[in-house]
């Protein structure tokens, strides 16, 4: 008899061979307190949060809080039912109004996450004879989007404008196209030259999908994402979003102009076939995507903090990501795993969390310690952030 | 050379950069198990061949290419 899970074996002894090594186990850690959007208490210890997608600090907000509160006296915990049964209350339509003010769009479809957002728009809206055309390093949601449905799938090399228009002149010219881009790709934090990536896409007769979910509320005039601060929003065909990160809860969302947008309701297995998010989800997501639309002060100090940190951190002798500081992901490449862990752990004995990040999850192999600034970090807390990775970079021999 | 010659020795060209293990490649090698590449690489390797034929290897096609006489078969039907 065969174990099914023998297929996992090499994965087990990678992370027996790191716990054998002595380290906390990287992929275990449990926050017994969360006491605002950038401290938690983690084993006992004040810990500041430096690896969360709470970009925008919305998760305590009280104006939110309330919001959610009272949804659920009014309207239960919970709907028992798919968007196009039972499952869409007040809240659901209030929230898709709020996405299209925030994006000055004219449709909005909520997911219950951003993964089946993915899921259901790509699978959905290519078909057989289509093909999708994606930068190799897209989120796993996107690659899974491209396994659940049967169109043809065409891989360009990362960020790459003239890898990706060799290959759409070279297919056939009458064919459904559907190029998949990310805003922010969320590993090292880079962006996407999307100016240049949707000419080439539309003078290829192609539809264009671009992923910001590491951009909203933050990148942007209004927040909107990399495609707006590139000037290239109304070409867009596709805005993926998710509630889980700025927003500060969870779901997805599309948002599009297209006219026949709305059948997606109807046709759309990873919408239709699951329930549908608590009412104090969507009322705390439509309370903070409103608010996020004014939310410029917090966007100027964002910045700030990702410069700093990215400044001071290459300073400190790390070698990171991206040259610049390209969104609120600052990625700290590790020379392998091992040393990564340790470094997390070291980090971690300091009073700081980051995100330990290795392959598959990684472009090229990479061991990274990912790091993700929040609006509400001050000033103080970054100082005391290249503090500590001063501290642990020494213990680890990290950095000299 | 017949074409099919030509292609396999281009082939071999471009997977010689790739081939960090010095593994021995003939038409009967395998580009996971025998030459020991991830997805990454594969990903990396495809794009090379791709750019080199003026083709396209959707990654539809690349899960029926397993050993490297499969990739010379399909870059002929590509390109004839």
């Amino acid at each position: 008899m065969t174990d099914l899970f023998s297929k996992f074996d090499d994965v087990i002894a990678l992370r027996q061979g790191l716990l054998d090594s002595g380290h906390t186990d990287p992929f275990g850690l449990v926050m017994e307190r969360v006491e605002s959007p950038t401290v938690a208490i983690c084993n006992g210890k004040r810990t500041i949060l430096l690896g969360t997608y709470n970009y925008m600090g919305m998760t305590f907000d009280p104006e939110v809080v309330a919001a959610g509160k009272q949804a659920l006296d009014e309207y239960g915990s919970g709907t028992t039912g798919s968007r196009v049964l039972n499952g869409t209350y007040a809240g659901h339509k209030a929230v898709e109004e709020a996405l299209k003010d925030f994006y000055a769009m004219d449709h909005a479809m909520v997911f219950s996450t951003g993964y089946q957002a993915n899921l259901g728009v790509i699978s959905t809206m290519a078909g057989k004879d289509d093909y999708i055309i994606l930068d190799i390093d897209s989120h796993a949601s996107i690659y899974d989007g491209c396994a659940l449905g049967n169109a043809q799938i065409v891989p360009f090399r990362h960020n790459d404008v003239e890898a990706l228009d060799k290959r759409l002149k070279r297919l056939p010219p009458e064919a459904g196209k559907l190029v998949v881009l990310e805003g922010v790709y969320s590993m090292l934090g880079d962006i996407a030259p999307l100016k240049e990536m949707i000419a080439v896409s539309k003078a290829a007769g192609a539809m264009v999908l671009v992923d910001e979910a590491h951009s909203m509320g933050f990148i942007g005039e209004h927040g909107r994402g990399v495609a707006e601060a590139q000037g290239v929003i109304d070409d867009v065909d596709f805005i993926i979003g998710t509630f889980s990160k700025s927003v500060g809860t969870v779901g997805g969302f599309c948002v599009s102009n297209h006219p026949k947008f709305e059948i997606l309701r109807l046709v759309c297995r990873p919408y239709v076939f699951t329930a549908s998010l608590p009412p104090s989800v969507v009322a705390t997501a439509a309370t903070s995507i409103r608010k996020l639309m004014d939310s410029a002060d917090k966007r100027a100090h964002l910045w700030e903090n990702s410069k700093r940190l990215h400044a001071g951190l290459r300073q400190l002798g790390f070698q990171l990501g991206t040259d610049e500081p390209q969104s609120a992901i600052i990625a700290v490449i590790m020379p392998d795993l091992e040393t990564g862990a340790a470094m997390w752990e070291a980090l971690l004995n300091e009073g700081l969390y980051v995100n330990l990040a290795r392959p598959p999850a990684t472009p090229a192999g990479m061991t990274l310690l990912r790091c993700s600034l929040c609006a509400l970090h001050t000033s103080e807390q970054v100082g005391e952030i290249l503090g500590m990775f001063a501290a642990a970079g020494r213990a680890t021999n990290c950095i000299s | 050379m017949s074409d099919r010659q030509q292609t396999s020795a281009k082939v071999a060209d471009l997977i010689a950069p790739f081939n960090k293990k010095g593994v021995a490649v003939t038409e009967a090698t395998r580009f996971a198990q025998d030459l020991e590449w991830d997805s990454l690489t594969v990903l990396d390797f495809v794009a090379t061949v791709e750019d080199e034929f003026e083709v396209i290897i959707t990654m539809n096609m690349q899960a029926e290419i397993e050993t490297v006489g499969q990739l010379v078969d399909a870059l002929g039907r590509l390109t004839a």
